[in-house]
């Protein structure tokens, strides 16, 4: 029976209730907690300048590669319609290098793609993927910018250095390729169905047509619609200024109260349109193509005479990858001829290796029936193989040149698309 | 000691729920609270700064789709009462002793996920799809009549995708109701009709209630249904939301919009609960 407790109930009760009532004391705890809470929960970001001279990006180079070794796996993200569904390449390339290869199709647009990763990069965390696929424009130079891709160590990239195209050894938005080598470049322009439309659209003004009002797709990328925008009101997409972009958007606006757009898409085009619920619509140049090979549809794909865009889709390591020596090695492997070529013919875009012309004729001549038709065809085609009277044609996004700038382009367009 | 356990007790019969509530309701709505009141980019980074314009230009910048969304929510929470009060009155006093059945059938289709059962839907309704490709060649419907990409698309589809919310607590309202009540009403002379209107349906207002609170709120919200089976005209600010956040990362915009939303919803839901008698309901819907 000397239990202090028991004998003094009182200390009990001075312990266990407070006289300054437990419920302010959490009042008082809690708003002082709640405003320290607002005021700490700010969003990172960082800017980091692109290596200013050889020396600078050669170390920074070293600083990144130094100690990494190849671990047997790769996690790759890339865009739908990308690849042969077998995944014939990545087959080769495993048994050629024992690294295992996890594919994954989870790019349907790049505005949501970077808002996505964004945050973990920030915080330097991994993203689970050691190489992914990133088309040049605003959020390319964003990741750059903001420092998180790894600089490429191109003495491990020797196929690179033999068989690129020289243009993209030199591409006006990574230089001497310190971020990223190209996977394929391709035209945005106008895709449709033969069976709807009948007279072929050869213009930006089939887009505005109201004969087709509710059956039009248009892309929800503001850079890919601003391109539009700007051929239709008879801009050049690389000499627009802020003015021009405000033109754009109205007549891009204009398109849409009419009730002509049916619905702004990221890649999800192509089975509205197999299916008829859109006639026609903006659309990347390989997917008609792939399209048209694996569901036995009839698309067809035009480049408007106004101009259509051409862009680049580069393959890049985020700094936080944790098997970047395969990734680079699997970047490599692309570069290889046959393997390059073998891709070429399958997705239809326009392939980095100007040798893989010559694979694809030799393969042509091979082949037989239905797949000499198509080799034959891919071989020869201007969306593959551009001719320079294409190229002439072609123009690449708009890019701010300053962040108050994109900042503005976004704001533009993404108002025509989100509201 | 064994004083001080009794007083703990209850504390640390709560610690798990309070722990619950406070990773995964108070410290992300804390969040985005701050968020809300931000400025800055992605590229510089954010900073609470008290930017109370995140607020007054996303209302006045989506007003339209706020509307809206309040609109399609409610529209199609009255087809839901409509269609799921016969149906949970019919299981719970027709049912007999297939009720359990009548229940398994009810929730057997949402065993599928949620997206992939509204993509089947943009499927069926397609323009020239299993519904309308028939239709279109016998010159039933004119060759432009669409149904995807329209408000009543989307309505359809919110109604659709909410339904077992709705029917389910009215089932169990219903249910619940002593058979010795209906017996009592039919001994003193009332009619089936009276019988109804004033014993079943006022014993199965709380049900409707819960039912309301379970698919009003997500409805209202929803962007599924709207991105899969909506146009450029049908957008709803759930849409307007997930593209702030995850497309644009405007994020102070996406979060003073979703405080928005929620403080609508909250009063919406309360001026319900008064207009119904509030205690009474709030009781009986937490049973």
């Amino acid at each position: 029976m000397n239990d202090p407790y028991r004998q003094d109930p009182a200390l009990l009760r001075g312990m266990t209730q407070r006289r300054l009532g437990r419920r302010d004391a959490f009042r008082l705890a809690g708003l002082s907690a709640a405003g320290l809470a607002l005021a700490a929960c700010g969003v990172q970001g960082k800017g980091t300048a692109r290596p200013s001279s050889s020396a600078q990006a050669q170390s920074e180079v070293e600083k990144f590669w130094s100690g990494k070794t190849k671990n047997g796996h790769v996690d790759f993200a890339n865009w739908p319609l990308y690849m042969d569904p077998k995944q014939p390449e990545l087959k080769q390339f495993t048994q050629q290098t024992g690294i295992t290869v996890n594919y994954k199709e989870v790019i349907l647009e790049m505005p949501s793609w970077f808002a996505k990763i964004q945050p973990q990069l920030a915080a330097g965390q991994s993203i689970d993927y050691d190489l992914m696929v990133v088309t040049n424009g605003l959020h390319f130079q964003r990741l750059v910018q903001l420092g998180y891709l790894a600089p490429l160590d191109h003495s491990k990239l020797p196929n690179f250095a033999a068989n690129a195209a020289p243009e993209y050894k030199q591409e006006s938005f990574d230089p001497g390729n310190v971020y990223s080598i190209p996977w394929a470049s391709g035209i945005t322009g106008i895709a449709y169905n033969p069976k709807y439309v009948d007279t072929p659209p050869t213009s930006m003004a089939d887009l505005w047509n109201p004969k087709y009002k509710g059956k039009v797709g248009m892309m929800s990328d503001s850079q890919e619609i601003a391109n539009f925008g700007l051929f239709a009101i008879g801009v050049d997409p690389d000499k627009s200024t802020e003015a021009d972009w405000e033109k754009a958007a109205a007549k891009l606006q204009e398109q849409r109260d009419a009730g002509i757009v049916r619905k702004y898409y990221d890649q999800a085009y192509t089975d509205p349109l197999a299916k008829g619920d859109i006639w026609l619509t903006m659309a990347w140049s390989g997917d008609v193509f792939q399209k048209n090979v694996s569901d036995g549809t009839d698309l067809k794909f035009v480049v408007p005479q106004e101009g259509g865009t051409i862009w680049t889709d580069n393959m890049t390591i985020p700094k936080t990858a944790t098997n970047p020596v395969d990734a680079i090695m699997l970047m490599d492997f692309f570069y290889d001829v046959n393997v390059a070529a073998h891709l070429a013919e399958y997705i239809n875009y326009v392939t980095p290796v100007p040798a893989a012309k010559d694979v694809i004729a030799a393969d042509a001549a091979k082949a037989t029936g239905d797949d000499k038709k198509l080799l034959e065809e891919v071989a020869s085609s201007p969306l593959v193989f551009p001719s320079e009277q294409d190229s002439a044609r072609l123009r690449n996004y708009v890019n701010g040149k300053t962040p108050e700038e994109q900042k503005k382009f976004e704001s533009i367009f993404q108002a025509i698309t989100t509201s | 000691m064994s004083r001080l356990r009794a007083a703990l007790t209850p504390y640390l019969l709560l610690f798990p729920g309070t722990l619950w509530l406070a990773i995964f309701f108070v410290v992300p709505t804390v969040v985005m609270l701050s968020l809300s009141l931000q400025s800055g980019d992605v590229v510089n980074g954010y900073a609470f700064t008290f930017n109370w314009h995140s607020y007054v230009d996303g209302i006045s910048t989506y007003h339209d789709q706020i509307v809206r969304s309040l609109v399609y929510g409610l529209v199609s929470t009255v087809i839901q009462i409509v269609i799921g009060f016969p149906v949970a009155y019919w299981i719970a006093f027709k049912g007999g002793t297939r009720k359990s059945i009548y229940l398994f059938l009810l929730l057997l289709p949402f065993l599928v996920s949620f997206v992939l059962r509204t993509i089947s839907w943009q499927f069926f309704l397609s323009d020239n799809g299993l519904l309308l490709g028939p239709l279109k060649s016998l010159g039933l419907v004119p060759q432009d009549f669409h149904i995807l990409a329209t408000s009543a698309a989307v309505i359809g589809g919110l109604a659709y995708n909410f339904l077992p919310f709705m029917i389910l607590p009215m089932y169990v309202a219903l249910e619940r109701i002593d058979p010795r009540v209906l017996e009592a009403a039919q001994d003193l002379y009332a009619s089936k009709a009276q019988t109804f209107l004033r014993v079943v349906l006022p014993l199965s207002l709380p049900g409707v209630f819960a039912g309301v609170l379970m698919t009003f709120v997500p409805a209202t919200s929803d962007y599924v249904n709207a991105s899969v089976l909506g146009g450029t005209s049908n957008t709803m600010i759930g849409n307007v939301i997930q593209n702030q956040f995850l497309v644009n990362q405007d994020y102070p915009t996406a979060s003073a919009l979703s405080f928005t939303l929620m403080a609508l919803l909250l009063v919406g839901i309360f001026a319900y609960a008064k207009a119904l008698g509030t205690e009474d309901v709030l009781e009986v819907a937490a049973r």
